[in-house]
């Protein structure tokens, strides 16, 4: 019985597989590898919204090479083990010739050893870990900052804000650590004292002992790097402990509208890191793309506070198509070469690919706008 | 001195809840031999009704609180009776199985029902903390913290003064003998479950507008109950309340003064330490073997 039960399943699992590539004919499939639930679901769902708006764009002019795109979305659930998991099913079993990811710097280092496996190359479009573009892998292709990045680019503002002594509270993870690394060193560079460093786990909903800690160091100015689900949490507690800090957030995942909507009053005051200010789209480097993607994104009735994460996947599925076309085929070695030579007016501004990490096996690494938005009083300004 | 003063008052607040999530676990494990994973995902279930009662349906704040953690028990009553009463003399394996399906089915059932994207509770409470000197807590802290102890008080009373407490305690001893004595052991195992899950909905419910509310939550929450379970000693109510200031008092103090990245550890390590010492944990009550 069993041994008759074990056939039918072969059989059944043959099928499937042969099914497969013939479907793989008419479309040309790319991966998409983000969390759409656990810790940081929301950030990961305004990526995959954005994605999809690309998908429908280029589909609608015509796709790719002659064929359709079509976008395998996959989720990570916030947790590395299943972000490699999710690069195994969508290489092996889809057969994608090409992935975006997969939003946290943990995830995607969990994922970078299977792109060398397999090499198939895979566009960055959240993570900001140093280490992702400098290990010497050569299927990295990175469109947002990284932290050192984002810090260089803040330094000059560092005068305007007066900061004298910074605190730190970051995600315990690659995205946080990497985060309170480059900026503490960049601050120290301008003679800002630096206090505590604090971390938290990205699970972590009390964050009481950590504020306590920030709130007796006696700084002036506290750096937060987490999403934005636990950036509201560390924005009311801190209001219930008195911490008196002013609170700049970097990483480009705060969603300010989101945190304006959930945090309340706890968020005013509170200044933000962002690579697309969508309240603005007409101070971007291409004002017509980011209309037209912010139109897009209203009109399909998505939530607004996304708009600062959803474009990424937006970029990141333009610069992968724009990959694919240049390769003249849907195949990872053909993309990989493609695209150190993309040039992509996307979202954010200018998409093109610089040389990082140890020679002969550079990763691909974008130059990014960076942008710096104030809550007050329940609204965004620019800075 | 200051910090170390917050630091006390953030433990009284937090091992409030920890011990409420306990002292509904220790009930059941004690009672019923039941490992239940289901625990973290009444917790959820708690806080979700929570939301849906506060949120989109604008009911009371603190009557969707009652209306949750009635809920929460009779969801704690229903998995009773349809998983564990079938399952009645399988052997713990058994069980923890049925228990650990049971806890994944519910978790995706949360994730279809609400999706995987963290939700917001508002509540009543005035924005501005409670300032005491130079500590401060919010006000809702305040009140979930009384609402907890209330909440623990009232379940000892039932467990030492009540006629069903009663029936519960003989049962923990020696189940047959208290069967034999006119004890009806379902009802009392219907009642221990129900009772438990109720208190863990509770801790949800109060914890939900405090922090935000998604899907995987109970994980956290399940994995500490285990561990104030363990520390306080099976089925000990009163080892379950101190377990879970202990706890508390420990991450909030490792976490201030060694290390923050270690904060979940620092529990855990204090775990280790006193069962090395007291294998059966701080409290455990001798129950009647053979």
């Amino acid at each position: 019985m069993v041994s008759i039960l074990k056939r039918y399943a072969l059989a059944a699992l043959a099928l499937l597989t042969v099914s497969g590539p013939a479907q793989a004919q008419d479309t040309i499939n790319i991966g998409v590898s983000e969390p759409l639930t656990g810790a940081v679901a929301a950030s990961g769902n305004y990526v995959v919204q954005g994605a999809k708006i690309a998908e429908d764009e280029i589909n609608a002019s015509g796709g790719v090479l002659g064929k359709k795109i079509k976008l395998i979305i996959e989720d990570n659930k916030s947790n590395p083990k299943e972000a490699v998991a999710t690069a195994e099913k969508l290489i092996v079993g889809d057969k994608v010739p090409v992935m975006m990811g997969a939003w946290s710097s943990t995830y995607t280092l969990a994922v970078m050893p299977k792109l060398m496996e397999y090499g198939v190359p895979m566009v960055v479009e959240t993570s900001s870990s140093g280490k992702i573009t400098k290990s010497g892998n050569p299927w990295i292709f990175r469109i947002s900052p990284t932290s050192e990045m984002e810090a260089k680019s803040f330094g000059t503002k560092v005068g305007d804000f007066g900061i004298k002594k910074a605190d730190f509270l970051v995600v315990n993870n690659d995205w946080g650590r990497g985060a309170a690394k480059e900026f503490s060193k960049m601050l120290k560079e301008k003679d800002v004292e630096v206090g505590v460093i604090e971390t938290m786990d990205a699970k972590a909903t009390d964050l009481s002992a950590q504020l306590a800690k920030v709130k007796a160091s006696g700084g002036d100015t506290l750096f937060i790097t987490t999403g934005v689900e636990q950036l509201t949490l560390a924005l009311k507690q801190a209001k219930e402990q008195q911490v008196k800090h002013k609170v700049i957030t970097t990483g480009g995942s705060s969603s300010p509208d989101q945190l304006i909507a959930q945090a309340g009053a706890a968020a005013n005051g509170s200044n933000h890191l962002l690579f697309f200010a969508p309240w603005f789209p007409e101070t971007a480097p291409n004002p017509e793309v980011a209309k037209k993607f912010v139109a897009e994104w209203k009109k399909r009735g998505y939530n607004f506070a996304g708009l600062t994460e959803g474009f990424r996947g937006y970029d990141g599925i333009k610069t992968i198509v724009a990959g694919i076309k240049a390769a003249g085929k849907a195949d990872p070695k053909a993309i990989q070469k493609a695209l150190w030579g993309v040039k992509v007016k996307g979202v954010n501004g200018n998409i093109a690919f610089i040389k990082q990490g140890p020679e002969g096996k550079e990763s691909g690494q974008n130059v990014p706008n960076v942008y710096i938005v104030t809550i007050k009083d329940g609204k965004i300004s620019k800075l | 001195m200051d910090q170390l003063l917050q630091h006390f008052l953030n433990a009284m607040i937090l091992g409030g809840t920890y011990a409420l999530l306990g002292i509904g676990l220790t009930l059941i494990f004690g009672i019923m031999r039941v490992v239940n994973f289901t625990h973290g995902e009444l917790y959820t279930f708690g806080a979700y009704m929570m939301f849906m009662f506060v949120m989109p349906l604008q009911t009371n704040f603190f009557l969707a609180l009652l209306l949750a953690v009635m809920l929460g028990v009779a969801l704690g009553a229903l998995i009773e009776i349809m998983l564990l009463k079938p399952l009645r003399g399988a052997d713990i394996d058994t069980t923890m199985l049925i228990m650990i399906g049971a806890w994944i089915a519910m978790q995706n059932m949360e994730q279809f029902v609400w999706s995987g994207i963290a939700k917001s509770i508002n509540n009543p409470f005035p924005a501005d903390p409670l300032v005491i000197g130079a500590v401060s807590v919010s006000w809702s802290r305040v009140f979930v913290f009384v609402v907890a102890c209330a909440l623990i008080a009232g379940t000892y009373a039932l467990i030492q003064w009540t006629k069903l407490g009663k029936a519960m305690r003989a049962t923990f001893q020696d189940t047959e003998t208290a069967a034999l004595m006119g004890v009806r052991i379902n009802t009392v195992y219907i009642a221990t479950f129900a009772i438990g899950s109720g208190l863990a909905a509770a801790a949800g419910a109060l914890l939900g507008p405090i922090f935000v509310v998604y899907p995987t939550m109970g994980d956290m929450a399940a994995l500490k109950s285990f561990a104030i379970v363990i520390l306080g000693g099976l089925g000990s109510v009163g080892g379950a309340t101190i377990g879970g200031f202990i706890l508390a008092m420990m991450e909030e103090l490792g976490a201030g003064y060694i290390s923050s990245g270690y904060r979940d550890a620092m529990g855990f390590l204090l775990i280790i330490i006193i069962l090395l010492f007291r294998p059966t944990g701080l409290f455990a009550q001798k129950e009647r073997i053979g």
